[in-house]
């Protein structure tokens, strides 16, 4: 998802009676669906989890704007390209709201960014595939945003009090991302064979993607168990995916576009969609660095903020001066 | 790397005429950016008509480790809400 693979720390799930007695009240208390606050008592393991997740999160959002921002200046209309500017600055609002999330654990924002500059931080693999024409951009908020509502809804209910009231601001404002994604792909499918054609690349280079933003499978997934545990993973990340193919396999069908999966048919006795195979090799590699874009959108992320230094910097002594004036 | 600019708590008056409320924090250099950020990162579906920012260092709070002795004394006094009284039905307009 917008946060995958995170680390729990943990190799396996603990019994309760392996736990402290401050942890089984902690577990008791997310057991009876009472948040847990910024100042409350929590295991460490679950501050750092929530920080590695809330961060990674709040990442992708800020790197998600690198990919869509590459087609601000060439959007088809004016139109089009107001739009486009209004969702890129939300991703950067909800980049903020998750900062902020994070910063109520004890970490700054600095230390954050510092983290996702160095490379020990991650993103969500998605953002690392180029966005190469403008079907792309109604693939992306279609398919890519439609993913992160799938995640995200659940996660309004998490046991963390500031995760959950950003999830909530979050998800109010994504389904605009989403109707915006699938309103492009609509028109260029109603358009030439050529418009069609463009939006069935898109859709067949950006449909494993969207299916590996969900992380890798239940079986293999050994952070999961505690991460549901402890109600900041609501559903599994197989479970998540399914909803996802059932959910939009018709919405392709309404375009007339097909997913690039010869395996996919309804399944009337389970009473989903059945997908073939997905190439897991990718995922890890585009986790590890090596997809089509990591280095460039690194490069574009540590550039942005240093050559921003001089204004923070500025900002800063200017402030400092008032404030002395004044105090003078 | 200089040093961070301060973290400010937003709070947002909607337009239905209730109290600020805390809708979240951001970092500024100082109060009138934290005011004009607070617009771009809280207000950008006219969620408000008004917007407080306060230095989240000024702010200070009920210590949650004392929640019991500051909390509890209220919750014995149910004579405080009007449902303790019942009313005959008789009685009306009360």
């Amino acid at each position: 998802m917008y946060a995958q693979m995170v680390d729990t720390g943990a190799k396996r799930l603990r019994s309760l009676d392996e736990l402290s007695p401050e942890e089984r009240e902690f577990q008791a208390r997310i057991d009876a669906d009472i948040k847990i606050e910024p100042k409350d008592w929590m295991p460490e393991a679950y501050r750092k989890t929530l920080i590695r997740q809330i961060s990674q999160h709040a990442h992708s959002e800020i790197v998600g704007m690198l990919p869509e921002g590459n087609w601000i200046t060439r959007a088809p209309s004016l139109k089009r390209k107001a739009i486009l500017m209004a969702k890129v600055q939300d991703e950067a609002g909800h980049g903020l709201y998750l900062y902020c999330a994070a910063e109520t654990l004890g970490v700054s924002r600095d230390e954050l960014v510092a983290d996702l500059h160095s490379g020990k931080a991650k993103y969500s693999s998605i953002f690392n595939y180029p966005t190469l024409t403008w079907a792309d951009i109604g693939a992306i908020g279609w398919l890519v945003d439609g993913a992160a509502i799938m995640n995200q809804i659940p996660l309004c209910r998490c046991s963390f009090g500031p995760y959950s009231r950003a999830m909530i601001r979050v998800c109010k404002e994504e389904s605009f991302h989403q109707r915006q994604g699938f309103d492009i792909m609509m028109t260029l499918c109603r358009g030439s064979a050529e418009q069609k054609a463009m939006a069935q690349d898109a859709l067949n280079r950006w449909w494993w993607p969207s299916l590996m933003m969900f992380g890798p499978p239940d079986a293999t997934s050994v952070h999961s168990a505690q991460s549901a545990q402890w109600k900041i993973k609501m559903l599994s990340n197989d479970e998540l995916r399914q909803r996802f193919v059932d959910q939009t396999v018709p919405q392709a069908d309404y375009l007339g576009i097909k997913m690039p999966d010869a395996q996919l048919k309804w399944n009337a006795e389970r009473g989903h969609y059945d997908f073939g195979p997905i190439d897991w090799d990718e995922l890890y590699s585009v986790v590890k660095g090596n997809g089509p874009c990591n280095r460039e959108r690194l490069r574009a992320r540590v550039e942005a903020w240093e050559e921003g230094a001089w204004v923070r910097d500025a900002a800063m002594a200017h402030a400092e001066k008032h404030a002395a004036r004044k105090a003078a | 790397m200089g040093h961070e600019w301060p973290l400010w708590e937003i709070f947002i008056r909607s337009q239905h005429g209730l109290a600020h409320k805390h809708v979240g924090s951001l970092h500024a250099p100082d109060a009138e950016m934290a005011v004009k950020n607070a617009r771009d990162v809280y207000t950008r579906r006219n969620e408000g008509v008004s917007i407080w920012v306060v230095k989240s260092a000024d702010i200070v709070a009920s210590s949650p480790g004392k929640k019991e002795p500051m909390f509890e004394p209220a919750s014995s006094k149910v004579y405080r809400h009007p449902t303790f009284f019942p009313m005959p039905d008789e009685v009306k307009h009360i």
